[in-house]
């Protein structure tokens, strides 16, 4: 069995820059990833779509190879297309690799799992042609392919990268379908003191809208009872906005209002986890080091909370240190002095977040679905099955599985 | 079959290497991410529900959702974790035992 001193699950980049920065501190590292190549999704295929496609992923992009450069340094294995399937006490760590069932052990952890989608549960949303805007993200990185009929829906600042790249790509979208009201900037205002340090990110926001406006995209903002239309597959949005009924014809339709933390990962090895209000979502309860209610468990990145690419990469690095220290490689002297920068950057970069969150908050509708309105995709669990189960005394996610298979697919 | 896609693809100079879907030849980019080439190559319904017998495609293209499913190397995998191989031959998964069922 192979050993090591740190595995780490997840090379995106709070994964390659916890790798690099404790390789760097000496110790012996194995990364472990499910996908064929470093970068997880916000850098996926950085390493090859950098020549043929950095013009229209931008900059941001292309900074993930700085951190795949990272991974080639000595004391860093990565095994990819590794799927992880569970961690024990110890850690032994038995993950499946090209078909065949394999273990490790390692003296500490660092999850790195990133973000999912949050699901947008809406009418006709299994219709093929439907898909998460982030799958738009990742055709484009990876296989340079993007839709040529697209309507993009939903809120967040991740709908206007897409239709800015897709824009430079020259296959503009037929619209933005927008669910955030004019309420939510300015109820996001409290939070501006906090945007203004963040400005870049902000400028970058606004650089992008005027890139669409540019490409005469229509945006409607406020839409509400937005569904997907089609009997095999997606022919049209319909939605409501300023008291009218639209409906845009499409081949397909992105959704996206915001990314949560990948959380099966810490769950399953019973991290404590908690509710955040502001994001919606549940989140692991980590220290500022990334530490959990687990020893010897650190968590960084998306996984942690969402907080974006660049607090990720620093959160890496915050972890690494800490399981050097822990394992005697640097003194906590050390390890603080080494972290201070790491700190005051990453708490520059997160200054922007609540503004986000408040700003772009989730579709309500896609949070309380229409009883008719599929939850589960693969066993086909409308939300008005779930809310039976409930009044039948169904007591949780795990109970609603035994009452009618939710969750249990495909 | 290219023309009708809903997707369009960059320029690439990937070699193309043969597959077949559903009986039907496809020239596919070597090493492609398969759900994507197929999603280029004009394919738009990759499985049907086990429950309803709905169509469904790709979905997230990160392995977290079931939607890609297809039936490859006789067995029943996402089609966004794999990569396009010389003379593959996949379907949709299952179809023959519905087809079985049906009679």
């Amino acid at each position: 069995m192979q050993r090591c001193d740190l595995a780490i699950i997840g090379a995106g980049p709070a994964g390659m820059a916890a790798a690099a920065e404790a390789a760097q501190q000496g110790l012996s590292v194995i990364l472990l990833d499910e996908q064929y190549r470093p970068g997880g999704q916000i850098y996926r295929e950085v390493d090859r779509a950098a020549g043929p496609r950095g013009a229209i992923l931008g900059q941001e992009y292309l900074h993930g190879a700085t951190l795949t450069a990272g991974l080639g340094q000595a004391g860093i294995t990565h095994l990819s297309g590794a799927v992880v399937w569970a961690i024990e006490d110890g850690f032994r760590i038995s993950f499946i690799r090209a078909g065949r069932g394999e273990q490790l052990e390692a003296a500490r952890v660092i999850l790195a799992t990133g973000a999912l989608e949050r699901p947008m549960p809406i009418p006709g949303w299994t219709l093929p042609g439907v898909m998460a805007a982030g799958a738009a993200q990742i055709l484009l990185k990876q296989s340079g392919v993007l839709p040529r009929q697209a309507v993009l829906a939903g809120s967040g600042p991740l709908l206007y990268l897409i239709a800015a790249q897709m824009v430079r790509a020259g296959t503009p979208p037929l619209a933005l379908v927008e669910t955030q009201t004019a309420a939510s900037p300015l109820a996001a205002g409290r939070h501006l003191p906090g945007a203004l340090r963040g400005w870049r990110y902000l400028a970058k926001g606004l650089k992008m809208l005027a890139e669409i406006k540019r490409a005469g995209v229509p945006r409607y903002t406020g839409a509400t009872d937005i569904a997907v239309a089609g009997s095999t597959r997606a022919e049209a949005v319909t939605f409501r906005c300023k008291g009218q009924d639209h409906r845009i014809s499409c081949d397909t339709v992105l959704l996206h209002h915001g990314v949560v933390p990948n959380t099966q990962t810490a769950r399953s090895i019973n991290v404590p986890h908690f509710w955040s209000e502001a994001q919606q979502c549940f989140v692991p309860e980590t220290g500022p080091w990334g530490e959990t209610g687990k020893d010897g468990v650190l968590i960084a990145g998306d996984g942690a909370g969402i907080s974006g690419a660049m607090v990720a990469e620093y959160a890496g690095r915050i972890a690494a240190l800490k399981a050097a220290e822990e394992l005697g490689r640097i003194t906590a002297t050390e390890r603080d002095r080494l972290a201070a920068p790491l700190f005051s950057r990453r708490s520059r970069e997160t200054a922007v977040r609540p503004f986000l969150d408040a700003a772009y908050p989730p579709y309500g509708a896609a949070l309380r679905p229409a009883d008719s309105t599929i939850v589960c995709r693969c066993e086909e669990v409308t939300a008005g099955d779930i809310r039976s189960y409930a009044r039948l005394g169904c007591l949780g996610p795990n109970q609603a599985k035994a009452f009618g298979r939710a969750g249990m697919g495909p | 079959m290219k023309t009708d896609s809903p997707f369009l693809e960059l320029a690439d100079d990937a070699p193309r290497v043969r597959v077949w879907f559903d009986g039907q030849p496809l020239d596919l980019p070597a090493g492609a991410n398969l759900a994507a080439a197929l999603l280029a190559a004009g394919v738009q319904v990759f499985r049907h529900t086990p429950v309803s017998g709905a169509p469904r495609a790709p979905f997230c293209m990160m392995g977290a959702c079931f939607e890609c499913l297809v039936e490859t190397g006789g067995r029943v995998q996402q089609a966004c974790m794999l990569e396009v191989e010389e003379g593959m031959k996949i379907a949709r998964p299952h179809e023959a035992e519905a087809n079985d069922a049906a009679l």
